[in-house]
């Protein structure tokens, strides 16, 4: 499993320099005057020149690619153009927070997309079939800003039963931290008043943000229960007596989620996209808000940063899934041997 | 196209795209009150829905559902150029990438794999951020991130097909590899773009509301509705129909070309297909 | 429909198929897939059940199972295991199966171990403990090697052979009085083939279970069952000790199929038709439009069982005119 692991990650460098490569172009290439973006609109040509020389914009582009490169392999992601701190630093505290987000998120969407593709499965064609299908075609219609600030009006502004948004109230302060996690950091510091207001605060944002991921892991798992139910071994499991419950909810699921598993990973990107506007619409200091302060501020370092970031994040996720994949169908491993 | 109708979640999906097909077409005279586009009254502003005003008025009095008229021809050409030039560039390199196995198939594909890499909307942020923003650049932006799915499809099909006979045939009988790609292949993966097409164009839809949304696409006083929806945040919640409608006519939208690529991908993917037995 | 030779009073039966019928409903129209199935099945005997793919085969052992697919219907007959109606009320755990494709019949991702006893847990009596001893003895019985660890393995670790061989053991886990077997050996190489039916054979006789046994093999058959059963779309058409019906097969299928293929039933090459499609059977006796001794009537009467001998009987009413040259190939 060790070497599985290694290879997977191994397999996933090259995309990586590829993103590294894109974030390069974007900045460098793409824009007519890198320099003068990066002076900003009342610069004068001084100053302009001055930025060219320090940026190292006069090398050729060749070399400019190796140093963006080597920077960015160790670590080294520039300063905000904005706030003049360093962008690793900034996103270091925000990242914790998109995923506690996400993570919710996720673990909403498996925990009600998996029962409801079943479910959908073993009614093919019949009625619940039909609803969880227009169910789930439905959640990847909705947009996630528009479903937020009609939840918000709901919960928040009419019936007054869940914050607006942040992530905890201001009157509590923060938990010490551990993982960057309020849910967790706030649990290893004993403090339940915390946990609960740092849950309640996180429901609005995760409900809203899961149900593109619900959708499409109750789509997956669908189809999945129904291309194993063909199986000769669901089949033969029945002739052996199995009991239909453990048969579908055990049996077969396990078969159909390795199909959803591989889809976890893509989903990842869409719940990180989606966490951009839900983050800006809850005021949720991750990444999401970063980016779109940042896209406001025109301040394009930062903006590249959280592109990398996402996509580190990203390839980290798809690598963990092959993982969890293998785990979960012992063929996976044995084929990459 | 008989199994599509047999099929009602995906008549529902193809009646909801041709409603707002007719809207989009025709939308200067269903308007009610067509100027409202760029005029403003401000003696009218944040009216609740009435018989005047079906969906109410927004923050400068204009009638939002003029606006949600003539919004949906924005987001329809929106969706369909991006798809269209997504299309572009995404089928001729499945087409190259998947014919051979050699190092220019290889390089098509990783190049593909880096764009699939970040999530696009994300990317979309980047490039439209960098490309000055506003609809033209939020529309390449789309482009830009939308035709790897194209490559991907285009790719697949095309090594599915060029092993199948009849190709094996035709290379026999001397027929160049251009039009083999072009007169056999393509047409053959046709149905597997048009699936990717469809949803597409629900996918776009919801991506330029949000870059509307964040400010990144399209531009006051446009009736966007990802703008529109921006723009009613400030008057929550008061004027709970200004954000409303705007977003359900996305919902809708989006919900019509969803439930028709579904339905599609069931004709079209005989594995998945519901059968009526 | 058919007469009840097999009904003769009150033989202890094992198993009888009474009449049996079975339609599935398709976008063609109704399949009749089985009309008029009869048979029995004594304590401790062997039938066979033989026919071209397509005949009906595996709807039967589905029925006999309770494993008809959904939308099935049954609008008459009966399945009777030990004088119960097994159609109306199910029985698990007292009929083994052994499946036709040991490679596709155990789930890839689970262990071995796991499946054959998620199928013992409601069947047998005893602990998961007492499950787990009684099937490495079993697997010892089968000669499988390693028995000790086979539980713990995963299916992809087995060959053909030793899956078939692990599921032999399976349908014996819960000592059932009839065993029920699908084609066991035709996804095996030949040599294999042998060992695992000779292993079949003395296991069953051992434990003096009954055994239902569908093949498309006759040279199987011959060294299996006691009795066969020739099924010719969804009806028997043919019916005997095994040795009488393969020395002197009375129906016009029989005599024809025997001719062209003497070890395997499959499809009678160089005769006019194909097996009739379960949605559309033609009138009368459905062999009708391919027999080269079918007269007028036969398009007509749905032929009787005739009685040939005790225990023997054959869907012909002309069974005894001699088929043309031509016919038999």
């Amino acid at each position: 499993m060790a070497r599985y692991i290694l290879k997977r990650v191994l397999l996933a460098l090259p995309a990586l320099l590829g993103l590294v490569l894109l974030t390069f172009v974007l900045t460098r290439v793409i824009p007519a005057d890198p320099a003068a973006m990066l002076a900003g609109d009342a610069a004068t040509p001084a100053q302009i020149a001055d930025i060219r020389t320090r940026y190292g914009l006069d090398q050729p582009l060749w070399r400019q690619a190796v140093t963006h490169v080597r920077q960015v392999m160790t670590g080294d992601l520039g300063s905000s153009i904005f706030t003049g701190r360093p962008v690793a630093e900034e996103i270091g505290f925000r990242l914790p927070a998109t995923l506690e987000l996400t993570f919710a998120a996720l673990f909403l969407s498996v925990l009600f997309g998996v029962p409801l593709g079943l479910l959908a499965a073993l009614d093919h064609n019949g009625p619940v079939d039909q609803v969880v299908r227009l169910l789930s075609v439905g959640g990847l219609a909705i947009a996630g800003f528009w479903l937020a600030i009609m939840l918000q009006l709901v919960f928040s502004m009419e019936l007054d039963l869940l914050p607006l948004r942040g992530r905890l109230d201001v009157a509590l302060g923060t938990p010490p931290t551990v993982t960057g996690l309020y849910l967790l950091d706030s649990l290893l510091a004993g403090r339940l008043d915390m946990f609960g207001n740092a849950l309640k605060h996180l429901v609005l944002p995760a409900v809203t943000l899961c149900l593109p991921g619900l959708a499409s892991i109750a789509r997956f798992t669908r189809s999945g229960v129904l291309e194993t139910l063909q199986k000769d071994f669901v089949l033969y499991a029945r002739a052996a007596g199995y009991s239909p419950f453990r048969l579908a909810a055990i049996y077969v699921l396990r078969n159909a989620v390795t199909v959803t598993v591989t889809q976890v990973g893509l989903l990842f990107g869409a719940l990180i996209s989606g966490a951009v506007a839900v983050e800006a619409i809850f005021d949720w200091p991750g990444l999401g808000t970063y980016a779109v302060q940042a896209i406001l501020a025109a301040d394009y370092k930062a903006l590249l940063a959280v592109t990398l970031v996402v996509g580190v994040v990203y390839a980290v996720v798809n690598v963990l899934v092959d993982v969890a994949q293998a785990l979960v169908d012992p063929r996976v491993a044995e084929q990459l041997k | 196209m008989k199994r599509l109708l047999r099929d009602p979640v995906a008549c529902l999906g193809f009646l909801l795209v041709v409603f707002a097909a007719l809207v989009a077409a025709f939308a200067p005279w269903l308007a009610p009150y067509p100027d409202d586009a760029f005029d403003s009254h401000l003696l009218q502003r944040l009216k609740p829905p009435s018989a005047e005003f079906p969906f109410g008025t927004d923050y400068l009095g204009r009638d939002i559902l003029s606006r949600v008229i003539l919004g949906t021809r924005n987001a329809i050409t929106v969706a369909v150029s991006v798809v269209l030039a997504a299309m572009l560039i995404g089928v001729p390199m499945g087409l190259v990438a998947g014919w051979r196995d050699n190092w220019l198939s290889d390089v098509l594909m990783r190049v593909t794999d880096v764009f699939l890499a970040v999530p696009q909307l994300i990317l979309a942020l980047a490039l439209g951020q960098l490309m000055a923003p506003g609809l033209t650049t939020a529309m390449a932006a789309l482009s830009l991130t939308y035709w790897p799915f194209f490559a991907r499809t285009v790719y697949a099909e095309t090594r599915r097909l060029r092993g199948a006979l009849f190709v094996d045939a035709l290379a026999g009988l001397g027929a160049s590899p251009a039009r083999i790609l072009l007169l056999h292949v393509l047409p053959n993966a046709a149905p597997a773009i048009l699936v990717r097409a469809t949803i597409g164009m629900g996918f776009t839809i919801l991506t330029a509301a949000i870059l509307g949304f964040l400010g990144v696409g399209a531009a006051p006083p446009s009736p966007d509705w990802g703008l529109a929806v921006a723009e009613a945040r400030q008057h929550l919640p008061e004027s709970w129909w200004f954000a409303t409608f705007p977003g359900l006519a996305i919902l809708l939208l989006v919900l019509g070309f969803n439930l028709l690529g579904d339905g599609l991908r069931d004709v079209a993917d005989p594995r998945l297909r519901r059968s009526r037995k | 429909m058919s007469d009840m030779l097999a009904s003769a009073p009150e033989a202890p039966s094992l198993m009888t198929v009474r009449d049996l019928a079975v339609h599935i409903p398709t976008d063609a129209g109704v399949a009749r897939i089985l009309d008029g199935v009869s048979f029995t099945l004594p304590p401790g005997g062997s039938l066979g059940i033989v026919g071209e793919s397509g005949c009906g085969k595996s709807t039967l052992l589905r029925a006999i199972l309770g494993i008809l697919p959904k939308g099935a219907r049954v609008p008459q007959g009966q399945v009777l295991f030990q004088g119960q109606d097994i159609l109306k009320t199910p029985v698990r755990g007292r009929i083994g199966f052994i499946p036709q494709d040991p490679y596709l019949s155990l789930n890839p991702v689970f262990r071995a171990g796991d499946q054959l006893l998620e199928g013992m847990r409601n069947h047998a009596p005893g602990t998961r403990d007492d499950h787990r001893k009684k099937l490495i003895n079993l697997f010892h019985a089968v000669q499988l090697p390693e028995p000790q660890n086979a539980l713990d393995k995963y299916p992809h670790q087995f060959s053909g052979g030793q899956r078939q061989r692990l599921l032999i053991a399976a349908a014996l886990a819960c000592d059932p009085d009839l065993v029920v077997a699908d084609e066991p050996t035709t996804a095996l190489d030949v040599t294999t083939q042998r060992e695992i039916l000779a292993l079949l054979r003395s296991l069953i006789s051992e434990r003096n279970m009954g055994l239902l046994f569908v093949t498309h093999d006759f040279g199987v058959l011959s060294s299996v069952c006691e009795d066969v059963a020739v099924l010719y779309a969804g009806r028997v058409a043919e019916y005997g000790p095994t040795g009488n019906v393969l020395a002197d097969p009375r129906h016009p299928y029989t005599r024809m199929l025997l001719a062209c293929h003497p070890d395997r039933a499959t499809d009678l090459i160089g005769i006019p038709g194909t097996v009739p499609a379960a949605t559309a059977q033609p009138p009368g006796c459905r062999f009708h439009p391919r027999c080269p001794i079918s007269r007028p009537n036969c398009a007509v009467a749905v032929p009787e069982a005739v009685r040939i001998f005790d225990g023997s009987r054959v869907a012909c009413p002309y069974h005894a005119d001699p088929l043309p040259e031509v016919a038999l190939g």
